[in-house]
């Protein structure tokens, strides 16, 4: 008894201050947002795009990413000859849109807005979630599942894991919806009360990631329900999962500074 | 008792190989069926073990090959053969060898074989064979028709003419009768963020009589999309096999790769490689020792091992960018290199992250209200983990000296030993114990590693792979040891690629830890396992 309190005094507190901070900073080889200088592409060039293991990279006129099928294992980067793409440290990657994914040399990202009044005021203060696991390889329900450690401690936020269905205002899922868990998802889907939200956390959930265009599975959740956050990785880091549950639920002001440090983003 | 002087000639009759290393297809035998199953029950007798046992297709639609590969543990060596299935069946050999039994399953559902006499015979993970037009099953499924409407239509749509598709968790569960027997089903969604899958309990009261554990949820077709690679997607798939397996799946890709390619690989290389390995291990056992905790209602241990385990996989990230360690394992070494000062962050944080970590898990030992509930619980019997050819730490627990690192050492591990750690109570508490030993020896070889990393490059040339070559990768991930078996066709391409995750030998570990236990108790064992879904579902 006395060595738990005095392992308690060790441990000390350490969960962390974001959102009312800046979020702990990301190690410097850390992969977020890919940026494209579509300047530097030689012309006729599609190395990237040949290099790409989940056809990610779509080239017209210039290079395309759909962050949505991305992996972020920098395989294009590393085959552009020219260094015209690159992986940034920026974390914030959710949108609402499947389209907002798609980014190119041209265009800000537009990040994922805040349900509207009516669901913000029903599930702002108390989202309750299911957690559909569907065919993918256990690394976002490993980083999902972090965001309940003392560390980040998502019950702070009002958001919550529940054990069924109907004690959820939503599904949170993951994996690229194998044939064997379609049926699975779409009864955990009807079974969640109205109004209901969806959340597709990683490459498989939103595109079928590494196993795209596999007869065994669907090509992410969108086949079976409607979408209303998109959190892109492979896996997202648990701080891009974080922010996009924030920004959904609208507890992150836009213009407020939460870069961890100056370096990421440009 | 047959003599093992009497079991070794048919022995004698297979290649030999070491682990990590290719040879001509050619030179592997190709035994008669029966020499085939003579020679499995003589290595099995010998303590030598089945390490993978797989078809592939044929030409010949009418044919299966057969491939094995045993582990001669106390010489460190492989054993190989083949043999050839003809027609629709073979004779079961799990009756006298139990230790093949889901490898028989999994031959019956890949390659539509019946294993006759197989006493379990049914579907693993529930997808069509891959000889279009063969079902092992085919006689026993209902038509359409018959099926109950809600499943029907959860047939995939893509689903072909010849045969109906299997229904994933429909088979006959067996199934205890009696006044007061129940049943209790859980699964596939579970109630937590956990992968899916299937548990059916047979109950008397609190006491569980049978569980029959029914996966296949996971399955994403990954074998099937590894064959007429090495391609872009290859190296992601083994990345993906396990997600927190990664390393390991990974470098045993890898491996296989510059075996069949002939590369070298820098020392380097190898001593990276090993450290991403011992900081999976250190990040999932921290993990699982904190979960262990949280699943017995200690909060102390639970909370702060559920921080410490981020420590960890923040260190392979400070490697890699990628807290799993993605992109960090590539063919022909690593791809990042690290710094004096990558060096000197690496070793203060684990300096720091072993005292916290030590003061957090001695708590477990020192609270008589934990080591009540991990003693005696889940207990699986030396004989059954042999019998049933556990691996990794469910085995060590078990006082089975069983370690890939030790036993078919490859890359760093040759030069840098790490001692076996077991235990031999075979419970809940020997599982956490045999990993907490494990988490210390894993803290002094990363610390001793990265004070002295070799000098020289992280990785070298890369050159396709040689042409009818087999190789064969033995690595001992966190969960124990996981199997790569590749076989390249006249052009260097993969014409089979077998994955073996350790979870595929555990999860009838489990089911036979709950044999009377309090089915209260299930998720404590179930925990103390911590088996792969996605890793036996490939």
């Amino acid at each position: 008894m006395f060595n738990t309190l005095l392992a308690r005094l060790h441990q000390g507190h350490r969960t962390i201050e974001y959102p009312d901070a800046p979020p702990p900073s990301l190690p410097q080889r850390f992969r977020g947002r890919p940026i494209i200088d579509a300047s530097k592409c030689p012309d006729g060039c599609a190395l990237c795009a040949e290099a790409c293991p989940t056809q990610a990279i779509a080239i017209s006129d210039k290079p395309r990413i759909d962050l949505g099928r991305c992996l972020f294992c920098a395989d294009c980067m590393n085959a552009c000859p020219a260094g015209a793409i690159r992986y940034t440290r920026e974390y914030r990657l959710s949108v609402r849109q499947r389209e907002d994914l798609v980014v190119d040399s041209d265009h800000e990202m537009k990040l994922a807005s805040a349900l509207d009044e009516k669901l913000k005021r029903l599930f702002g203060r108390s989202l309750k979630l299911r957690q559909v696991s569907a065919g993918g390889c256990n690394g976002c329900e490993s980083d999902v599942n972090v965001l309940g450690t003392v560390g980040w401690d998502l019950g702070r936020f009002g958001i919550q894991f529940v054990a069924s269905p109907r004690h959820a205002d939503g599904l949170l899922i993951t994996g690229a919806i194998s044939q064997n868990m379609r049926l699975a998802l779409s009864k955990t889907y009807d079974a969640v009360p109205s109004p209901k939200i969806v959340i597709a956390v990683g490459a498989c959930a939103i595109s079928g990631g590494p196993y795209a265009g596999h007869p065994e599975v669907q090509n992410g959740a969108a086949a079976a329900v409607p979408i209303d956050l998109y959190v892109p990785g492979c896996p997202p880091h648990p701080l891009t999962i974080l922010d996009g549950l924030l920004r959904l639920l609208g507890k992150i002001e836009e213009g407020k500074n939460l870069t961890p440090d100056s370096t990421i983003g440009k | 008792m047959t003599s093992s002087a009497t079991l070794t000639p048919i022995l004698d009759r297979l290649a030999t190989l070491a682990n990590g290393r290719a040879i001509d297809r050619a030179e592997v035998p190709e035994l008669s069926f029966d020499d085939f199953q003579q020679a499995i029950l003589a290595a099995v007798q010998l303590q030598q073990r089945v390490v993978a046992l797989f078809g592939m297709l044929d030409p010949d639609p009418e044919i299966v090959p057969l491939y094995l590969v045993l582990a001669d543990d106390q010489q460190s060596l492989l054993r190989l053969a083949r043999t050839r299935v003809r027609g629709d069946r073979f004779p079961s050999l799990t009756p006298r060898c139990p230790q093949v039994h889901l490898f028989e399953r999994e031959i019956g559902e890949q390659f539509a074989l019946r294993a006759e006499g197989h006493p379990w015979f049914k579907p693993l993970r529930y997808h069509r064979s891959y000889r279009p037009g063969y079902d092992a099953w085919a006689e026993a499924k209902p038509s359409v028709a018959e099926a109950k409407p809600s499943v029907a239509e959860a047939k995939p749509s893509a689903a072909g003419p010849e045969s109906q598709p299997p229904i994933v968790g429909v088979t006959d569960f067996y199934r205890v009768d009696g006044d007061e027997v129940h049943e209790v089903a859980v699964g596939p969604v579970h109630a937590g963020v956990i992968e899916p899958g299937h548990f059916r309990f047979q109950c008397h009261g609190e006491d569980v009589f049978h569980l029959e554990i029914s996966l296949g949820y996971q399955h994403r077709g990954v074998e099937r999309a590894l064959i007429g690679g090495p391609n872009p997607r290859s190296i992601h798939y083994a990345e993906t096999l396990a997600g927190d397996t990664s390393v390991a799946h990974a470098t045993a890709y890898c491996q296989v790769f510059e075996a069949l390619a002939r590369c070298q690989k820098t020392a380097r290389a190898q001593t990276l490689r090993g450290i991403a390995l011992e900081l999976e291990r250190l990040a999932n056992h921290v993990g699982d020792l904190g979960a262990l905790a949280g699943d017995v209602a200690f909060l102390p241990t639970a909370s702060y091992c559920g921080r410490i385990r981020g420590d960890f996989l923040n260190m392979t990230a400070t490697l890699c960018g990628s807290r799993f360690g993605r992109g960090l394992i590539r063919p022909g070494g690593v791809a990042f290199d690290v710094d004096a000062a990558i060096l000197d962050d690496l070793l203060k944080r684990l300096d720091a992250s072993e005292k916290d970590c030590k003061n957090a898990v001695d708590l477990l030992w020192d609270s008589p209200s934990v080591m009540s509930r991990f003693e005696d619980v889940g207990r699986v019997s030396r004989a059954a983990a042999q019998d049933l050819g556990l691996v990794g730490p469910a085995a060590r627990a078990c006082g089975l000296q069983r370690d890939a690192r030790h036993d078919q050492p490859s890359g760093i591990f040759r030069f840098a030993h790490i001692p076996v750690s077991t235990c031999d109570s075979g419970d809940v508490f020997a599982r956490a114990y045999v990993r907490w030993l494990e988490v210390q020896h894993s803290i002094d070889f990363i610390r001793e590693q990265l004070r002295a990393l070799p000098s020289g490059a992280v990785r070298g040339d890369v050159k396709p792979p040689c042409p009818d070559q087999l190789a064969v990768s033995l690595i001992e991930g966190w969960r124990g040891e996981l199997c790569h078996v590749a076989l390249t066709d006249s052009n260097g391409r993969f014409q089979r690629y077998k994955v073996v995750d350790p979870s595929f030998h555990n999860w009838t570990g489990l089911a036979y830890a709950l044999r009377n236990q309090q089915i209260s108790d299930f998720p404590l064992c179930n925990k103390s396992f911590n088996l792969s879904y996605c890793g036996h579902d490939l």
